[in-house]
């Protein structure tokens, strides 16, 4: 089987792969270019564990085929920190204990980057919107929203 | 299994690669093709794509609307002019799924799936089909009666007049999950008035058989009646004639019957 060349911007840095026909983001992510950092969760399009965003669009890694992506720019929790400084997003995640297992973490915070992306200050309600695709099964979601307002609102304290 | 991809510039083309291959699928924003994949589905050894942007393409300029088969939910809910759709997109999934979900790809979705169908099914859709042979347009109920024999042609846009008013169209999803859930049972309702009377009602329901159906026996129950408690009740009374629903793990097909009056019966009424 002839694999096809596949370019694309990885957390700012362009990478080149050759895949298969018919294989997914995520697989490509972790498999190619070694980034753990989407997980793998139910393969259908219903857990958000796999969500990375797409020019700055979430989406499910696990259903966007790979060859899509060529010429594009994604962006995975693996590019979130800054260097050694973790995201506000991250700091608020851990401060506002809002991880157990930590499966649904990496897709829960890129459901909040393209939230907090686009609006900055976001409503409860619309933070229970953002990550609405995003299944946890062990946290509940309350530290989850109560994180992503913390975090909202220590980005209004720094602007 | 690796499958091929082959992408296409215009949709022409991919409708001859659709239609002379059996094992191609067509991949639009690929929640359905992409899933069967990942479940090892190895009845697609192909998957045809199509790069031209007029798949994508909303046109609002006049009082009938056309939605390209590319078109996205997340892009629906962008557009002011399409208010009266933003309910039944809304009701997809979560803002991932509406980013990569679509109009085209809905049409194919099987139950307890394909919740904007039933929206456009009520509203007497036009499906644009490309096949091997030339395009044409069918109406949407008899392009859901024949899905089935549909995956070997390319759906290019679906069209629907604008409803007459804000309360003309209703739409409703009942689901155990929400927002994202699949459906128990989903609504959607079209009743242009005329003369303080109902002319023209289409009441279309999912999850209540193999594809979305119309109620034929309710809509026949407000025809020409002002929307009263009367009509109301009739309809609601009428929801379950021509039923077929079945047990999922939502939903019992007895549960279904039981629910679709009291849920039309709120949907008529204006009630949460």
């Amino acid at each position: 089987m002839t694999k096809t060349p596949l370019q694309f911007r990885h957390n700012g840095r362009d990478v080149a792969v050759f895949v298969d026909g018919g294989v997914n983001l995520l697989v490509a992510l972790r498999e190619l270019i070694g980034d753990m950092t989407p997980k793998f969760g139910c393969g259908q399009g219903g857990c958000g564990a796999c969500s990375v965003l797409i020019d700055g669009e979430l989406h499910l890694s696990c259903l966007t085929l790979a060859e899509t992506v060529n010429g594009r720019s994604i962006e995975t929790l693996d590019g979130l920190k800054d260097g050694p400084n973790l995201h506000p997003l991250q700091r608020a995640f851990m401060e506002q204990f809002a991880a157990q297992c930590g499966y649904c973490t990496p897709g829960m915070l890129m459901a909040a980057k393209a939230l907090l992306d686009r609006n900055p200050s976001p409503t409860r309600a619309e933070v229970i919107e953002a990550i609405s695709g995003n299944i946890c099964r062990c946290t509940g979601y309350e530290p989850i929203i109560n994180a992503v307002l913390a975090a909202a609102t220590s980005g209004r304290a720094r602007a | 299994m690796p499958v091929t991809v082959k992408t296409f510039a215009s949709f022409g083309e991919a409708a001859s690669a659709l239609s002379s291959d059996r094992g191609a699928r067509y991949l639009g924003g690929g929640t359905l093709v992409m899933r069967a994949l990942n479940e090892g589905d190895i009845s697609i050894s192909t998957v045809v794509r199509v790069t031209d942007g007029a798949l994508s393409r909303i046109d609002v300029a006049s009082s009938r609307i056309t939605l390209g088969a590319g078109v996205t939910f997340a892009k629906i809910l962008a557009e002011r002019d399409l208010a009266f759709l933003h309910a039944p997109a809304r009701s997809i999934g979560g803002p991932a799924v509406r980013n990569m979900g679509t109009v085209g790809g809905n049409l194919f979705a099987p139950s307890p799936y394909g919740d904007f169908t039933v929206a456009l099914l009520a509203l007497d859709a036009t499906v644009s089909v490309q096949g091997g042979l030339g395009a044409r347009d069918m109406a949407i109920e008899e392009f859901l009666q024949s899905r089935e024999r549909q995956s070997g042609a390319l759906v290019l846009a679906v069209s629907c007049a604008r409803p007459a008013s804000a309360d003309a169209f209703r739409y409703r999803k009942i689901a155990r999950i929400k927002p994202k859930g699949g459906s128990v049972i989903t609504i959607a309702a079209h009743l242009p008035v005329s003369g303080g009377r109902i002319s023209g009602a289409r009441i279309a329901l999912a999850s209540m058989a193999a594809t979305q159906i119309r109620a034929r026996a309710a809509e026949r129950a407000l025809e020409g009646r002002a929307l009263d408690d009367a009509a109301i009740s009739a309809a609601a009374a009428a929801a379950t004639e021509g039923v077929s629903p079945a047990d999922n793990a939502l939903g019992s097909a007895w549960y279904r019957r039981e629910i679709v009056g009291v849920h039309l019966r709120r949907l008529l009424s204006g009630l949460e």
